[in-house]
């Protein structure tokens, strides 16, 4: 097993090997720094064929080189600076950020394979780190297998996961990865899926040519979101209409962006539509765009997704050529960076940088992608649009339970007999959820306590699972739905081990940018594993971090560890 | 004028105004409340970023807290920043921080800005533990001058924006990300390996200590020392003139800062930063000497620099003045008064250069004083004095922020002005669009729309092609050429026949980019030419610097902010030692020596007789001297055996003068060759106005004293001239200026007064309330009839080409980490340290078309001589060309170099000869 510098500094001994001890007869220190040699040159450039020469695109061309290479080597990096006129610099801290590159020596021996066992909370619940222990060792004396640790991948409702390549094993165990090692099975399986002929056949695209044609007014289709009570999916739950509203005042040019980079552990809800049906979402992306009169989409979609990207970038050729008014449709792929999922990291991401949230204000619906006003919504949320449209405002707010308008994609995973997407009435509770859609809990175990938003939506305990989940419900409670993530632990779970697992899963997502989330998440981690907790300082950490954290990440992180302290006393030490 | 808005908020319970753009820090400041900060600098380039946390503030409202060094106040926002949960915040992220440094009993500053903001928020000690020791980076001790410590590293960013963003030399990266996020060299590379230019600009931006000068740690990485004392002068190297502060522990300089000066605003580049410590070098001179009875000047001899005892004695300082002024006096008395010359020095300030020309004029009675100008510029000035009637720059470099589009031609700015190329930098990445046009590869290139390698010495063909393209294409600014210039249908039908198409193969760049650069200049709104050597250094240096005149000219690109001509001038005096009439034919203010107004106001000004002959320039004088028609000579400070074309020529003619006054502070090659040596002072021994390359008059202040019984410059010129019984009693530099001041009518509004308040003053300044012009002639020029002149060049080839026999086009210049001769930097520990040998530079392709391999032995040869080095590989350089620096005095390429003039300029074409390369065992 070979592991490769990524994501961490590489160990080196005290560096003495520049230039100061270099012999007087053999200084030739002159051009400075790396120089780009002309054999990498001519292989870079050849690997990036006819694609433009834009700093915009640095992430795609790394995959290219990663794709291929399988690492990045030095001397391909430094010949990438050269051909795009970019600092070495700035190559190497974009290519260092995302986990997904392997930035290697020239001399390094590189893997034919990499194993990623996923070992965040819903695989955690489910023996990842054994699973993790067993595949390292099978393969510790193999240079040609990689065994690493990843995060969530999005399938959570298969637990424990692992990716051979970009090959996924659902519910894998050691024999599974040993056979698809042995078989190099490392391609994506794309599952059989709506193609266009098939979306067109059942009338879609209709919606979307009417609009273009002018039979139907954006005014108008922003006031039927509003109504329907459409709200982001991502996350945070802004309402769909006003976000369209704020970016039509905006200056022109504009542009779009779909945030396909679901990777809050727990969520896998986008995911399930894009392969349900991509038509639908790639049509409510198009209306969006229309209304909005953005020039260009960009879809920014999680490298965690690899068979969705071979399926969207199909059906994208085939959209291209077949419908009417298109704007630019641009497919950017993410490299292994929760953060990315925050919407200006996400910008970033797509500029080529490193994935770090912006400061706000000013907001992308103002200053966005490339500077100009910036649409950005989720997949789920533009999947629902057409729906709206056909079906009504009314019916799709008329979903809810009770008061609550709309529906919300649930993905359910943990200890429960039946985990997956369950798409239910918004305002539904823990309780109904787990007993109506999920089939109660998994034989032998008792439901102890639920996380309702992924990794930073908190931890609450069975006895508050009658909170209805919908936007604005839980917050009074230290808790949010965000992107509707459920994972359900039981009394055969530590709710510490889950509480360190999420933050453990932050210290490594944090982008590092600001001091709170950098040095807070590690210094959680550290009190966090202490038999005992420090109440009053972690109190003050989780504060100063929710306080003074530049975005949700940091300012979110310390959530769980709130909600221990508050229903979970006991099991972290606290009488 | 664009009206400045204000903003009305509450801050702390009071209303407050912000103007537009200021953040609410700024304003808390401007309140007296000082937030404590870390990551945001608080200084001239560095814009806020907001990450370290540790300025929070509670805005009413809003969920979370802001940022205050980022944040702009809107109207009507109330802000807290004393409520407990702001301060909370504030502590807790500086406890944070704390947890991981390094114990301050320990640490690499401890009066760092970090610690005393931790001072200020009495959060001295942390409740968290430190990192695992294997998180913990190690020291990079790989940079000879800059200690690498990331142990005490905040990750505030301030060094990549000190490198990327002020700087703009692109090294350090934030590399990996979250609590493995890291300050990296390119690629996580030892910084003394990476491509660091070490401006040390990350090292006065660290607010920690995690970079720092080495010097200052002892070898356990604890800054051990503190300077006592602080001292506000400037930079003695180039002629971007950055202000810098001398920090002195006793007679040392130890350390050097940038400050925030009009050309620099606290950039500093490697020389100036690292490069002061020649000053204390064991070769200083520190006793005057007499060369020895019986031993003979022999131009191939190398003297031991630390010992000249072997050629010489130490005499007292009586008898070395009366030796040294008896000499001159015998020659002028029995060989006539064109005996007799002398070489100022542009390094020296604006008081010595002037004295030392009343000296030449007066004691020597004729005007054969001229200095290194002549080798730099002289082609320029003449083409300026010709066409516009002014040597001077017409803008300043930070003008190019202002500029559409900026030319950069034959000036390799990274290397020989590098702040200046930072504000080129920052104006690019701005979106000013940039041309470089340079026959070797540029660094500049990174950042240009158009970076064109075109062939050695076809500067005017380039030129007049792209003349040819503004006339043709009618990008002639019409208005501005009728108004101010004549000439137009002459240079109109001059370029007709230079054509894109028909000069595409004579300076081997296409015709069609030739045509986007032309229309890119043309139809600029405003633009900038900066030029250097390579311009000037021809036997057609006049023609080059006449195109770029022509090219501002019909395009009306002079007068205006963002507009201009900038020769970028090579040493820090260079402009006032010009000004000061070290010019064989003008007095002070360039004066014409031949015109009998101006001879008249100077006898009476200087109580003597004047003679009225134009004098010998520096090449004309070193012919004179090897025809032993000129037989005495005084230098002050300048290094002709170095620095003068086929310097075997300019040796032999030294070796040849029956008297020698060498006034420096090392035993350079020229002095060698001398009969009396005086011990002079260093720039930061001394005070003393400097005028940089945007005009601006500077002050430099004494910081250390001369070592031994060294003396000041001025002191020694005026014992000379007493000798010669000028009776000067000049008490102080600032009574030498006052009385130049009255004879150079632009600096009339600059008192030494007022250069001692304000530090720095920029010419013409009429007047002492008067700000001085920036920008000039936006309203005609200085010429008789008050345009400006278009004069038509011709291609006239380089006076030697490559052969049969000499294959190769050898150019010369510099490197960044030496200036000049080397006599200085060869001298600094730092420099010498980062480039100690010479190399000759050539292409990998031409590498192996030679069969050599980086280090290999070599004989390098043209007609006028031979020397060996060694091959470096430098990608930059074109095949068929080969680049050596000229500061090796082992190695002085200088030997080899062609001295055909420039019929105007009369300055030697060091850009240009043929060579042959051999390998040699």
């Amino acid at each position: 097993m070979v592991v490769m510098g990524h994501c961490r500094p590489m160990k080196t001994k005290t560096l003495k090997e520049g230039r100061k001890n270099m012999p007087q007869s053999m200084y030739v220190p002159y051009p400075k720094g790396r120089q780009a040699d002309e054999a990498s040159l001519k292989e870079v450039r050849s690997l990036l064929g006819a694609m433009p020469l834009r700093r915009d695109l640095l992430v795609e061309y790394l995959h290219r080189l990663q794709d291929s290479q399988r690492a990045l080597f030095h001397r391909h990096l430094v010949a990438l600076a050269e051909i795009l006129r970019l600092p070495l610099a700035e190559v190497f801290e974009v290519a260092s950020f995302y986990a997904h590159f392997d930035i290697c020596a020239d001399d390094a021996t590189v893997p034919q394979i990499t194993v990623r066992v996923c070992d965040s909370i819903s695989c955690a619940l489910r023996g990842a780190s054994s699973l993790l222990a067993q595949a390292q060792k099978q393969w510790q004396n193999d240079d040609s297998v990689r065994v690493v640790a990843a995060p969530c991948m999005g399938r959570c409702d298969e637990a424990p996961v692992t990716v051979v390549g970009q090959h996924h094993l659902a519910h894998s165990t050691l024999a599974d990865i040993k056979k698809t090692v042995s078989k190099k099975d490392i391609a994506p399986v794309v599952p059989s899926y709506r193609d266009f002929g098939v979306y067109r056949r059942e009338g879609g695209y209709r919606l979307y040519e009417e609009c273009v044609a002018g039979k139907h007014d954006p005014e108008q289709v922003i006031e039927q979101l509003g109504k329907a009570n459409l709200r982001g999916k991502g996350g945070a739950g802004f309402p769909a209409a006003q976000k369209w509203k704020f970016v039509r005042a905006a200056s022109k040019p504009r542009l779009m962006t779909i945030n396909a980079d679901e990777g809050e552990p727990g969520t896998f809800k986008d995911k399930y539509y894009m392969e349900k049906d991509i038509h639908r979402f790639l049509e409510g992306t198009l209306i969006a765009a229309w209304a909005v009169e953005a020039e260009a989409i960009y879809i920014y979609l999680r490298d965690e997704y690899p068979a969705i990207h071979r399926m969207l970038m199909k059906e994208l050729t085939v959209v291209n050529t077949s419908l009417p008014s298109l704007p630019a449709i641009h497919v950017r792929r993410g490299a292994g960076a929760y953060i990315c999922g925050e919407e200006s990291a996400m910008i970033e991401s797509i500029e080529g940088k490193r994935g770090l949230p912006r400061h706000k204000p000013p907001y992308i619906s103002t200053v966005g992608l490339f500077g100009k006003p910036t649409l950005n919504q989720n997949v789920e949320t533009v999947y629902w649009i057409r729906d709206i449209m056909e079906k009504g405002a009314s019916w799709y707010a008329s979903l809810g339970k009770d008061d609550f308008k709309g529906i919300h994609s649930f993905s359910v995973s943990g200890r429960v007999k039946n985990p997956g997407v369950k798409v239910a009435a918004a305002g539904i509770t823990m309780n109904e959820l787990l007993h109506e859609h999920c089939g109660g809990m998994e034989d032998g175990h008792e439901f102890k306590g639920y996380l309702p938003g992924g990794a930073s939506g908190g931890v609450l305990p069975a006895s508050m699972a009658d909170i209805p989940l919908d936007f604005g419900q839980l917050e009074k409670h230290g808790c949010f739905l965000g992107s509707a993530a459920v994972v359900v632990f039981s009394d055969k779970d530590s709710v510490r081990d889950v509480v360190v697992n999420l933050l453990r899963f932050f210290e490594d997502e944090s982008c590092g940018q600001c001091t709170p989330c950098r040095v807070g998440t590690e210094k959680a981690v550290a009190l966090l594993e202490k038999n005992q907790w420090n109440a009053p300082l972690l109190t003050q950490l989780v504060s100063a971090m929710r306080d003074a954290s530049i975005c949700g990440l940091g300012q979110a992180a310390g959530n769980p560890i709130d909600c221990a302290l508050r229903f979970f006393p006991q099991e972290v030490g606290i009488s | 004028m664009k009206m400045d808005r204000t903003i009305r908020f509450r801050l702390d319970g009071r209303d407050v105004e912000a103007r537009e753009g200021e953040t609410i820090w700024q304003v808390a400041k401007r309140e007296g409340t000082l937030l404590p900060h870390l990551c945001h600098a608080d200084e001239v380039g560095y814009e806020p970023d907001g990450n370290c946390r540790a300025c929070m503030v509670q805005i009413e409202g809003e969920r979370v807290l802001s940022a205050s060094c980022i944040r702009q106040p809107t109207e009507g926002m109330v802000v807290q920043s004393k409520d407990d949960r702001s301060r909370d915040s504030r502590r807790m992220v500086m406890e944070l921080l704390v947890a991981d440094q390094p114990p301050r009993t320990r640490a690499h500053d401890d009066e760092s800005h970090f610690w005393k903001m931790a001072d200020a928020v009495e959060v001295t000690s942390s409740r968290f533990a430190a990192r695992e020791s294997s998180h913990v980076p190690p020291a990079d001790l790989s940079h000879h001058a800059m200690a690498v410590h990331l142990d005490a590293c905040i990750h505030c960013n301030l060094c990549v924006r000190a490198c990327r963003d002020v700087q703009v030399n692109d090294v350090i990266g934030m590399a990996y990300r979250g609590a493995g996020a890291k300050i990296v060299f390119d690629f996580d590379d030892p910084m003394g390996a990476s491509s660091c230019v070490s401006c040390g600009e990350c090292v006065q931006a660290c607010p920690t200590g995690a970079l720092m000068e080495s010097s200052l740690l002892d070898d356990k990485g604890i800054g051990a020392l503190k300077a006592d004392d602080h001292v506000e002068s400037l930079c003695p190297y180039c002629g971007v003139g950055c202000q810098l502060t001398f920090h002195t522990k006793g007679n040392d300089i130890i350390a050097v800062d940038g400050r925030d000066g009009p050309a620099n605003e606290q950039r500093l580049c490697v020389k100036g930063r690292f490069g002061f410590d020649y000053v204390s070098h064991p070769h200083r001179l520190t006793k005057p000497l007499i060369r020895l009875k019986g031993v003979l000047k022999n131009a191939e001899e190398r003297l031991d620099p630390s010992n000249p005892l072997t050629h010489f004695r130490e005499a007292s300082w009586d008898e070395a003045l009366d030796y040294a002024a008896s000499g001159l006096l015998r020659l002028r008395d029995e060989a006539g008064v064109d005996a007799l010359a002398g070489f100022g020095c542009a390094k020296g300030s604006n008081e010595e250069a002037y004295l030392f020309q009343k000296l030449v004029r007066t004691g020597f009675r004729n005007n054969h004083v001229d200095h290194c100008t002549r080798l730099c510029h002289a082609s320029s000035v003449a083409a300026l004095m010709e066409t516009i009637g002014s040597g001077a720059v017409t803008a300043p470099v930070s003008d190019v922020a202002h500029a559409d589009v900026a030319i950069v031609i034959g000036a390799r700015p990274a290397q020989n002005h590098p702040v200046a190329a930072t504000f080129i930098k920052n104006a690019a990445k701005k979106g000013t669009q940039l041309i470089v046009l340079d026959p070797r590869a540029n660094e500049l290139a990174r950042y240009a729309t158009h970076a064109v390698q075109f062939r050695a010495g076809t500067d005017v063909a380039l030129l007049n092609a792209m003349i040819n393209v503004i006339i043709s294409e009618g990008l002639v600014d019409k208005q501005y050429v009728e108004t101010h210039t004549q000439g137009f249908e002459e240079i109109k039908s001059h370029v007709a026949d230079f054509s894109p198409e028909a000069m595409a193969p004579i300076c081997e760049v296409d015709a069609e980019v030739i045509r986007e650069m032309a229309l890119l200049y043309g139809k600029a709104d405003r633009a900038m030419i900066f030029w250097g050597m390579g311009v000037s250094q021809h036997v057609h240096g006049t023609d080059n610097a006449r195109c770029l005149i022509s090219l501002a000219l019909l395009t009306g690109q002079v007068g205006r902010q963002g507009t201009g001509l900038h020769p970028l001038r090579g040493q820090n005096n260079v402009q006032g030692a010009s000004d000061m009439g070290l010019i064989p034919m003008v007095f002070p203010d360039y004066q014409p020596v031949d015109d009998d107004d101006t001879r008249a106001f100077f006898e009476k000004k200087w109580g003597t007789s004047l003679n009225a002959n134009k004098g010998l320039t520096v090449v004309e004088i070193m012919k004179a001297i090897y025809e032993r028609s000129i037989k005495g000579l005084y230098i002050m400070g300048e290094n002709p055996a170095m620095s003068d074309p086929d310097a075997h020529h300019a040796r032999e003619a030294l070796a040849r003068l029956e008297h020698l006054v060498v006034q420096d502070i090392f035993l350079t090659e020229t002095a060698y060759l001398a009969d009396v040596i005086l011990p002079a002072s260093a720039f930061p021994e001394k005070t003393g106005s400097f005028t940089n390359t945007d005009r601006y008059v500077q002050l430099g202040r004494q910081a250390v004293s001369p070592p031994g019984e060294a003396r000041h410059d001025w002191r020694i010129i005026q014992d000379l001239a007493n000798r010669m019984e000028l009776n000067w009693s000049y008490t102080d530099e600032g009574e030498i200026y006052e009385e130049l001041r009255s004879c150079v009518p632009s600096m009339k509004g600059i008192s030494w007064k007022r250069l001692q308040k304000e530090g720095w003053v920029v010419y013409p300044c009429d007047s002492e309330e008067a700000e001085g012009e920036f920008v000039i002639f936006g309203d005609g020029f200085p010429t008789e009839s008050g345009r400006g002149r278009l004069v038509s060049a011709d291609i006239v080839p380089p006076d030697e080409q490559p052969d049969e026999e000499y294959p190769l086009i050898l150019t010369t210049g510099r490197l960044l980490e030496h200036w000049h001769t080397g006599s200085m930097t060869r001298r600094a520990g730092v420099l010498d340290a980062i480039e100690p040998r010479a190399f000759v530079h050539l292409s990998p392709k031409e590498m192996k078309r030679l069969r050599l391999a980086i280090g290999d032995s070599v004989a390098l040869e043209t007609r006028r001589g031979r020397i060996e080095t060694h091959v470096r590989e430098d990608r930059q350089i074109p095949e068929g060309m080969v680049f050596m620096p000229f500061c090796y005095e082992d190695a002085a390429v200088n030997k080899l170099t062609n001295d055909a003039l420039d019929p105007f300029g009369k300055i030697a074409e060091v850009k240009y000869c043929a060579a042959r390369l051999e390998k040699i065992k």
